[in-house]
C-alpha cells in the first residue's frame, strides 16, 4: 500500500508533463490546421515499425549513457554540459588507439572501451579541478572545455597527424579500427541491435547499486544534499565534488561506443553533437532514476525516429522538438507541485504524531 | 522538568483600567509551531509617543512577536488593538496601511540608486497615470527630513552611505509611507557607539513629534537609556513590565534569565584522571593571517561536563574546528580523544569516538531532504554496525534509528519520514541520540538545546548528564546561562579568542559569569 502509493507520487509527475505537452502541442497543430490525433497516431505507427524500433534501441543506448552520466553529476548538483566534449573526444581518442592497434578480441575491445572511459573522465576532472580548488562553475569551464575538445579533434584529424581523409569523400576520419575491435550485434525486428546495449544496462546497475547501497554512494549523495553536513560527518567534501565530476565525464565518455564499436569502426566529424543537452533533459525526465532515464531515452529516440515521417504528411517535423521542450519545461514544474504536495503528506503526518503531545506538555507546565 | 508559571509584573497599567491613550494592545498573543514554544500569554500595552522596548535572550519569543505584528505570521490565539480599535493583521500590506512600519536588522536598500529612489521604491507618487512623481516624492521626503530632523541628502547614492546613514533612510523609507508606528528589530546591533547616540538622538525627536516606537534588543544599557518603558520576554511570554526608573541592570536580567537559578545540577562525582582532551598553548590563524585563537588550553577528564561560556564570536567556533581537526593549531597542540589533531582528519577523530553535535544543525548535522535512517549513518557511515566493508547496512541504520526514536522521544510517524518534515526539537533529538551513539568518549555539544521547546530540552539534558556519567567528557558549548550553571562540572570562560578564566559553577553568580564573559577579571 505504502510502496504502492509511492510509485504513484512518482510516475505522475513525467505522465503529467507528458499529458501536458501532448495538450500544448494539440493546440499547436490545430492552429496550424492538422489533426493533432491523426499526428500522434502517425508518430506512433511509424515510430513502431519494426527496423524503426531497432534504430531508436540503438539511439537509445548512447542517450541513456549520456543521461546516466548527467545524472551521476545531478545527484551532486553538478550541471555535467561538458557531456558533450567529454564524449567526443574519448570516442576520437579511443577510435584512435583501436586504429593503432591490432589485439585479440577479448583485449582490444576492452581497451578501446577503456581509453574512452579515461579520457572521458580526465577531461571532466579540469572542470572538477577548477571547481573544487578555484571555485569555478562547472557550467562555463565545461562549455569552454567543449569548444576546447572541438579545436582539438579538428586538429588532430588532420591528415599529416592522427586523421585521413575518407576514400569516397571529403569527411577527415582516423584509421578504421581492425575486426578485433568490432562488437557483434544482434539480429532482431530485422535489424542489427548493438551488443553495446549490454554494457549499458549494466552501467546502469553498477550506477543504482554504487549510489544507494555503497558507503561511497552515500558520501557521494550527502555531498550533494548538504555539503556542509556531509563534511562535519568526517566526508572529505571537495574531493568527492572532484571524483563525481569525473565520474560523470567517465560514463559520457561511452556515449557513442555502441555506434563506433558496431557500426562506423572509425571517428569521424559525423559523430553527432548535442548529447550533453540531451543527456541533461534525460535526467531531469528520468528523475536520475536509472530506469526512468532509460524510458526517458527510449521516449526521446522513438520521437525523434518518428520525426521525419511528418514531413512527408505536410507537417513540419519541429512539432516534435516542441513536444520535447514542453515535456522537459512541464517535468520541473510537475516534480516541483509533486514534491510540495508529498512534503505536505509528510508533515501532515508528523503534524499528527507531534501536536497533540505537546498541547498535553504545555498543560502539564502550568 | 517542571517550570513555574509565568510571573507576570506590571508597574505601569492597572488591571481593568481602560487606557485611551495606547499606540498598540496586544492581548492574550499566542502562537503555536508544533514542537517550539513561539508565544502564549503575550500582553503588552504600548503608549503613544512612547519609545517601548521589549527586551529578552535569544529565543524568547520577540521576533515571533514582531512577525505577529507586522502580519507576517498569524497568531492563534489574542486581541491586537491599534488606537484603541479591534485590528487583523493579515499581511505587511495591512500593517502599512494601519501606520505600523518595519525596520529591519539588515537593511534591504539598492546600493546603486539615489537615497529618493530608494524611499519612492514600490510607493511611488505617479503623474499622468504613468510618470513617477520625482518633484512631489522629493517635496514630501524633505518634509520629513525637515520635520525629524534625519540627516540625509536625497540625492546620495546609497552605495556610499555608512551603516548609520542607511539607517536612516529605512527610517525614512517607512516614514514616507505614512508609519505613525515604527518597530525597530535589534537597531544598534550593527552600530557603533557613536552612531547609536545619534539613532538614539533622531528617536527622541521622533516620539516628540507623537511618534510611537517599538524598540526591540537584548542590550540592557541601551534600553535603560533611552526606553520609556520595557517589556521583559521570556520563554516565549512577557513576564515583566517596568519603567527603567524604577529598575536596574541586575533585576532585568534577572527577569531575562528567569531570577531563581536551576536545581538539578548533575550528580556529583569525581571526574576520571583519563582526560579526553588537552589543548596546550594552541593558536590559529583565520586565512587572512588574522589571529583568532590565541595560546588556548583547555582540558577536558572523561565523565566530566566543560562548560564553555562566551559572547558569540570570540572564538568558539573556531575551538570547535580545531578540536575536529577541521583547523590545524599554527603553534601549540591540539590533542583529542588520544589523537594529535596535526596527524588526524575530521574522520579518524570522529571513529576514535567523538560524538559533535553542532550548533546550526540543519545546515551541519542534518541531510534534510533525506529519511530519518540515512541520517543515522551520517557521520558513522564509514564503522560498524551503519556500514559492513564497502557498504552500507540500511537494516542495522533502521533499527538504530528506531532506537533513537523511542529513546529520545522523537515524535514521527515512522524513520522513512524524511529530515526536513520534523520540527525543530524533534530534528535536534534525533541528532543527539545519533551523537551518543556507541558510547563516545567525547561529545562535542555547542547550543544543543537553543529553540528547542521545554520538553526535548528537558531530554537532552538527562541524555548529556547520563553520558557523563557513564564516562563521557562533554564540551558544552552554550550562550544559555541557565544551561551551563544546570549541567557544566567546570565553566570555562572563552574571549576574544582565548580561555581568560575559568569557574566553579557552585560559587559563581550568573552577574559575575556575565562580567567575566566581558573580559573583566573577577575579583
Amino acid at each position: 500500500m505504502k510502496r504502492a502509493n509511492k510509485l504513484f507520487w512518482a510516475l505522475i509527475a513525467p505522465v503529467a508533463a507528458i499529458l501536458f505537452s501532448l495538450v500544448f502541442v494539440s493546440i499547436i497543430l490545430l492552429i496550424k490546421g492538422a489533426q493533432p490525433l491523426s499526428t500522434f497516431h502517425l508518430i506512433l505507427s511509424y515510430g513502431s515499425e519494426p527496423e524503426n524500433i531497432v534504430a531508436e534501441l540503438n539511439q537509445t543506448i548512447a542517450y541513456y549513457l549520456a543521461g546516466v552520466a548527467a545524472a551521476i553529476g545531478f545527484r551532486m548538483l553538478l550541471f555535467n554540459i561538458g557531456i558533450d566534449g567529454q564524449y567526443r573526444l574519448a570516442i576520437f581518442m579511443a577510435a584512435v588507439v583501436g586504429g593503432a592497434t591490432n589485439l585479440p578480441s577479448f583485449l582490444e575491445i576492452p581497451l578501446i572501451v577503456l581509453t574512452g572511459v579515461v579520457v572521458g573522465a580526465l577531461w571532466a576532472s579540469i572542470a572538477g579541478y577548477l571547481k573544487v580548488k578555484r571555485n569555478i562553475s562547472e557550467v562555463i569551464s565545461n562549455i569552454m572545455l567543449n569548444t576546447i575538445a572541438s579545436g582539438l579533434i579538428i586538429y588532430m584529424l588532420q591528415p599529416s597527424r592522427l586523421g585521413l581523409k575518407g576514400v569516397n569523400s571529403d569527411n577527415l576520419a582516423t584509421p578504421m579500427i581492425p575486426k578485433s575491435g568490432w562488437m557483434p550485434t544482434i539480429h532482431v525486428f530485422g535489424g542489427e541491435l548493438y551488443s553495446f546495449a549490454f554494457v549499458a544496462i549494466g552501467v546502469g546497475i553498477l550506477y543504482w547499486v554504487v549510489l544507494n547501497k555503497s558507503v561511497f554512494g552515500f558520501n557521494l549523495r550527502a555531498t550533494g544534499m548538504s555539503f556542509r553536513a556531509a563534511r562535519a560527518s568526517g566526508v572529505n567534501a571537495p574531493r568527492m565534488i572532484f571524483i563525481t565530476m569525473a565520474l560523470s565525464g567517465g560514463i559520457a565518455g561511452l556515449t557513442g561506443m555502441g555506434e563506433l564499436l558496431s557500426q562506423t569502426h572509425t571517428y569521424s566529424l559525423a559523430f553527432p553533437t548535442g548529447y550533453a543537452l540531451t543527456g541533461l533533459a534525460l535526467a531531469l525526465l528520468g528523475r536520475n532514476n536509472p530506469i526512468g532515464v532509460a524510458f526517458a531515452a527510449f521516449f526521446w529516440a522513438f520521437l525523434e525516429q518518428a520525426a521525419p515521417i511528418l514531413d512527408l504528411n505536410g507537417i513540419p517535423k519541429e512539432i516534435v522538438m516542441m513536444m520535447q521542450g514542453s515535456i522537459i519545461l512541464s517535468t520541473v514544474a510537475s516534480y516541483e507541485i509533486v514534491k510540495r504536495i508529498t512534503r505536505r503528506q509528510q508533515q501532515r503526518l508528523v503534524g499528527a504524531v507531534d501536536a497533540p503531545r505537546v498541547e498535553t506538555d504545555q498543560k502539564g507546565e502550568k | 522538568m517542571t517550570r513555574k508559571p509565568p510571573r507576570f509584573i506590571s508597574l505601569t497599567t492597572k488591571k481593568g483600567m481602560p487606557n485611551l491613550n495606547l499606540a498598540i494592545e496586544l492581548k492574550g498573543i499566542e502562537k503555536n509551531y508544533p514542537g517550539v514554544v513561539a508565544n502564549h500569554d503575550v500582553d503588552i500595552s504600548i503608549e503613544k509617543g512612547h519609545i517601548h522596548a521589549i527586551i529578552g535572550e535569544n529565543g524568547a519569543g520577540k521576533s515571533t512577536l514582531m512577525k505577529i505584528l507586522y502580519g507576517m505570521v498569524k497568531p492563534d490565539a489574542g486581541t491586537i488593538s491599534i488606537y484603541g480599535s479591534p485590528a487583523t493583521i493579515k499581511s505587511p500590506q495591512d500593517s502599512i496601511a494601519l501606520g505600523i512600519g518595519m525596520v529591519h536588522q539588515h537593511f534591504m536598500l539598492a546600493d546603486n540608486a539615489t537615497v529618493l529612489e530608494n524611499i519612492v521604491l514600490g510607493s511611488e507618487p505617479i503623474k499622468a497615470k504613468v510618470v513617477v512623481d520625482y518633484a512631489k516624492a522629493r517635496n514630501q521626503l524633505q518634509e520629513i527630513i525637515d520635520t525629524y530632523g534625519l540627516d540625509i541628502n536625497p540625492d546620495e547614492l546609497v552605495a556610499d552611505l555608512g551603516v548609520g546613514g542607511r539607517q536612516r533612510v529605512e527610517i525614512a523609507k517607512v516614514l514616507f509611507r505614512g508609519a505613525k508606528i515604527l518597530i525597530l528589530d535589534e537597531p544598534t546591533a550593527v552600530l557603533v557607539p557613536q552612531e547609536v547616540d545619534d539613532l538614539f538622538d533622531n528617536l527622541k525627536v521622533l516620539t516628540k513629534n507623537g511618534l510611537t516606537i517599538l524598540f526591540i534588543s537584548h542590550k540592557l544599557d541601551e534600553v535603560m537609556a533611552i526606553a520609556d518603558n520595557i517589556t521583559v520576554m521570556r520563554h516565549g511570554t512577557t513576564v515583566a513590565e517596568v519603567k527603567p526608573v524604577n529598575t536596574n541592570k541586575k533585576q532585568l536580567a534577572e527577569y531575562m534569565i528567569g531570577g531563581e537559578l536551576p536545581s538539578p545540577r548533575p550528580a556529583s562525582t569525581k571526574p576520571r584522571e583519563e582526560k579526553v582532551l588537552v589543548v596546550t598553548n594552541a593558536s590559529a590563524n583565520d586565512r587572512t593571517g588574522r589571529e583568532i585563537l590565541h595560546s588556548v588550553n583547555l582540558e577536558i577528564h572523561a565523565g566530566e561536563i566543560l562548560g564553555l561560556a562566551g559572547v558569540e564570536g570570540n572564538g568558539q567556533s573556531e575551538l570547535i574546528e580545531l578540536i575536529m581537526g577541521l583547523v590545524k593549531p599554527d603553534s601549540g597542540s591540539v590533542n583529542t580523544v588520544g589523537l594529535d589533531t596535526k596527524n588526524a582528519n575530521l574522520r579518524e577523530i570522529r571513529d576514535a569516538g567523538v560524538g559533535y553535535i553542532p550548533q546550526d544543525r540543519q545546515r551541519d548535522g542534518l541531510l534534510m531532504a533525506a529519511p530519518l535512517w540515512e541520517n543515522r549513518i551520517l557521520g558513522h557511515q564509514q564503522t560498524e554496525p551503519m556500514a559492513s566493508g564497502l557498504w552500507i547496512n540500511k537494516g542495522a541504520a533502521k533499527e538504530d534509528s528506531q532506537r533513537i526514536i523511542e529513546e529520545f522521544d522523537v515524535r514521527t510517524p515512522s524513520n522513512s519520514v524524511l529530515a526536513n518534515a520534523l520540527s525543530g526539537g524533534n530534528q535536534q533529538k534525533f541528532i543527539v541520540g545519533r551523537e551518543m551513539s556507541g558510547n563516545p568518549k567525547m561529545i562535542i555539544a555547542a547550543q544543543p538545546t537553543r529553540g528547542v521547546d521545554v520538553g526535548a530540552q528537558a531530554i537532552i539534558w538527562d541524555h548529556l548528564i547520563e553520558a557523563r556519567l557513564k564516562g563521557t567528557g562533554v564540551l558544552l558549548v552554550s550562550a544559555d546561562l541557565d544551561e551551563l550553571f544546570k549541567l557544566s562540572d567546570r565553566i570555562a570562560v572563552i574571549f576574544r579568542g582565548t580561555i581568560v578564566d575559568y569557574l566553579d559553577p557552585r560559587t559563581t553568580t550568573p552577574e559575575q559569569l556575565g562580567l567575566a564573559m566581558t573580559g573583566e577579571k573577577i575579583a
